[in-house]
């Protein structure tokens, strides 16, 4: 999708987009996921995939992952107006070719079919280190962490064995090394 | 043990608490035990508006005249849709408000009761933040940081939705945390280092020019007169933005004018010319800017603004002072005296050829019309209405539209707080309640809403309000029968096609004055406008006057869409010249 914040001028200039990480610790109160979205939808950024969990119990805070694609002007403000918000305790963004920052998805599969099927999908899994989660005659569940296009990948080329079903979450994110997000 | 408290009584001890004064409200089901709380908080008037949209564009005046947050109280539901547009108003043009709003039952949220909408989904994004209030224990503290929010940082609107049953519900009061935590939302981020790069940049210039805008005036009254030190300690030219009207004085020599698409014609050629741009608390709106890849290609950047996400929004900048206006402007002039006690003397020779070139520019003379004997041209008006009113401190406010820009250019202000108009959304019906919201909070001011016919009939209900209180404002209406601004755009951009912009079967607006019991008074010919004009002003009563103005007028100068600063339409002597074609077309 194309930046939708020039309503009245546009210009000329053709920048590049760039794939950003951004990592948002926020207060786990109603309504704040409805805020970062919001705010996403609202001035036309993009959301690639969305990742959210409480991560702190006692302080109720909450890390949310956004993968977002835009000009470095659009992710810049994209930060900027995210720590704007009320409940926002702390930004972090990085480039998918940060080579310091990991993260991954995790998808299930679910194969239908006859046990060399069944067999031929684990295998075809195998770098990306398949956990079997569930298995009777017919059918296999095969959970693996891979990264986005891995998994893209994975989906296509699981159809020849009998794949009926795909669930995958959006990326999380965490450095390398004993650094933290800053 | 200390004393139980209902919510309602809460509401209000907060009120007390954070200095409230006077609120503006509709009273309905979801907040009724609020309003019956009302009667015992004496120091707390309450301004009865007759659309909820009147009471957020009150509290947006009264905001914005008083420098203290606009207080709204609203019902659920339609109460709180209504007040929508106001809520965004002061989003954009960055109005502290707190807005409170009755909700239904906690027990029925979400099951479609009678007057009930999501409210805080709906005001979310118009909103610096909002909550909704489940539990009683949460009331205090969430009204006391809803004003901490609203007032701190770059000031806005804020909501705060109590359902019915918590408004009933008791528990202790505390009053506000003394200690302001700011959660990093505060934004005085700059450093020495900053300033001294802006000294330099500004002993380097030689073609250099302030602009300035709504955050100076945001900033306080302080802001504004450390603005004119520096401008004067500097002798820099100096133009603002809509917004930013008053915070320098409007007939200094050093004053451009306005600048952006109505803007002088100096303002904008100085602008598109300088080689320093000192940006203090505007924000680069498309309104000021124009063409932006041919945006005053040849200049330095520097932008002070309190709002990081304001900085490299819409033009990147070479130094960005995250700070507030006042506290910026303040280390500016400490150093500068320490550094450069004589600048204003070694930089008049640096910059003679640049106000050389800016008084070529001011000698266009581009707010000039042609004038006439027989019609009342609206600028012709605006001036009038300045030149008997400029002795009276008097406060302005306007609808939206060709009589806005018209006030803007040819009604001078000198003093911060004066000027207020919708200038983000541009809502058409912000004046006449906003002009109540002044008067309430200036009772002995002259208050003029200087007003077009058709947007003061979007909230012309608001005149029983300003009856009701004796509220004598004066509303002033340019009247052409037409949208102007639209039919202007029409004129220019669509070739006269005037679809809908004529407004058939408008009231008599003298009648009207007098059917709400106020007073009317029409002016038909520039030989009786004075004196109508003074038989307003000796009118201690609110008053509708309906100014008959030339109905084709348009408003000069202009930038036109899709072009760049130096690429202004002046007057109808010069539009044969500079047609607008082709893409410009789709830009507005």
């Amino acid at each position: 999708m194309p930046n939708s914040k020039s309503a009245y001028s546009f210009s000329n200039k053709k920048e590049k987009f760039d794939t950003h990480i951004i990592v948002v610790w926020v207060d786990n109160e109603a309504g704040v996921l409805a805020r970062v979205v919001g705010l996403f939808s609202g001035r036309g950024y993009n959301i690639e995939s969305l990742a959210v969990a409480q991560v702190d119990e006692k302080l109720k805070i909450s890390r949310i992952t956004i993968v977002t694609t835009g000009t470095p002007q659009v992710v810049n403000q994209i930060k900027l107006q995210l720590r704007k918000l009320v409940p926002v305790h702390k930004v972090a963004d990085f480039k998918r070719e940060d080579k310091a920052v990991i993260f991954k998805e995790m998808a299930l599969f679910k194969i239908v079919g006859p046990n060399n099927k069944l067999e031929g999908a684990l295998k075809a899994c195998k770098k990306f280190n398949p956990v079997l989660l569930d298995k009777t005659k017919k059918s296999n569940v095969i959970q693996i962490t891979a990264l986005r296009r891995e998994i893209d990948k994975m989906s296509k080329d699981l159809k020849k064995f009998g794949l009926v079903s795909v669930s995958r979450t959006g990326a999380v994110a965490m450095t390398r090394g004993a650094d933290i997000f800053k | 043990m200390s004393k139980l408290y209902s919510g309602a009584e809460i509401v209000f001890k907060c009120m007390e608490d954070q200095n409230v004064d006077h609120i503006f409200g509709y009273p309905g089901g979801a907040v009724l035990p609020i309003y019956d709380e009302l009667q015992n908080f004496k120091s707390i008037k309450h301004v009865l508006v007759r659309h909820e949209q009147g009471a957020g564009h009150a509290a947006e005046g009264y905001a914005r005249s008083s420098g203290k947050p606009g207080v709204i109280l609203v019902t659920s539901g339609p109460g709180a849709t209504n007040v929508v547009t106001a809520l965004t108003d002061a989003y954009m043009d960055s109005i502290p408000l707190v807005c409170i709003s009755g909700q239904v039952p906690t027990h029925l949220i979400g099951t479609d009761a009678f007057q009930e909408c999501d409210t805080t989904g709906i005001t979310r994004p118009c909103t610096k933040h909002n909550w909704l209030v489940k539990d009683i224990n949460d009331l205090a503290s969430t009204i006391h940081k809803a004003f901490e929010v609203a007032t701190t940082g770059r000031p806005g609107p804020v909501l705060v939705d109590i359902p019915k049953d918590i408004q009933f519900q008791k528990t202790k009061y505390s009053k506000p945390k003394k200690e302001k935590k700011l959660n990093g939302k505060s934004h005085n981020h700059f450093n020495q280092n900053s300033i001294n790069e802006l000294i330099e940049l500004m002993s380097k210039s030689s073609k250099p020019i302030f602009y300035t805008g709504g955050g100076v005036i945001n900033s306080g009254p302080k802001a504004s007169e450390l603005l004119r030190e520096l401008v004067y300690a500097t002798g820099f030219p100096i133009t603002s933005t809509l917004q930013g009207l008053g915070s320098f004085p409007g007939d200094d020599n050093q004053f451009l004018g306005m600048l952006g698409m109505h803007g002088t014609y100096e303002a904008n050629n100085a602008m598109h010319d300088c080689d320093l741009m000192i940006n203090i608390g505007a924000r680069f709106d498309d309104r000021i800017t124009g063409k932006i890849d041919e945006f005053s290609p040849k200049s330095k950047k520097v932008h002070i603004d309190i709002d990081p996400s304001s900085i490299n929004k819409n033009v990147k900048v070479d130094l960005a002072i995250v700070g507030d206006v006042k506290t910026v402007l303040s280390s500016t002039l400490k150093s500068l005296k320490q550094k450069k006690s004589k600048f204003l003397k070694s930089n008049k020779q640096k910059t003679s050829r640049w106000w050389e070139k800016i008084q070529k520019w001011r000698s266009v003379r581009s707010l000039d019309y042609i004038g006439s004997e027989e019609t009342i041209k609206p600028q012709y008006a605006i001036e009038r209405l300045y030149e008997l009113t400029k002795d009276k401190d008097s406060y302005i406010t306007t609808e939206v539209g060709q009589h806005q820009m018209w006030a803007a250019q040819h009604y001078k202000f000198n003093k911060p707080n004066r000027w207020m108009t919708s200038g983000g959304l541009g809502t058409m019906g912000y004046g006449l309640p906003a002009a109540v919201g002044v008067q309430v909070a200036h009772p002995k001011k002259l208050v003029i809403d200087i007003a077009g016919e058709a947007s003061v009939l979007m909230t012309i209900q608001e005149m029983s309000t300003a009856v009701q209180y004796n509220l004598p404002i004066k509303i002033f209406i340019l009247n052409n029968q037409y949208m102007g601004m639209v039919r202007q755009w029409q004129e220019l951009l669509h070739d006269k096609n005037y679809s809908e912009s004529y407004t058939a079967a408008l009231p008599d607006f003298v009648k009207l004055a007098e059917a709400y019991n106020c007073v009317g008074i029409r002016a038909k010919t520039p030989e009786e406008l004075d004196d109508k004009i003074i038989e307003m002003l000796n009118t201690d009563r609110p008053v509708i006057f309906d100014c008959m103005v030339d109905k084709v007028e348009n408003c000069f100068p202009m930038i036109p869409s899709g072009k760049p600063h130096n690429q202004m339409i002046l007057g109808p002597k010069d539009q044969e010249n500079k047609k607008i074609t082709g893409k410009g077309k789709s830009l507005v």
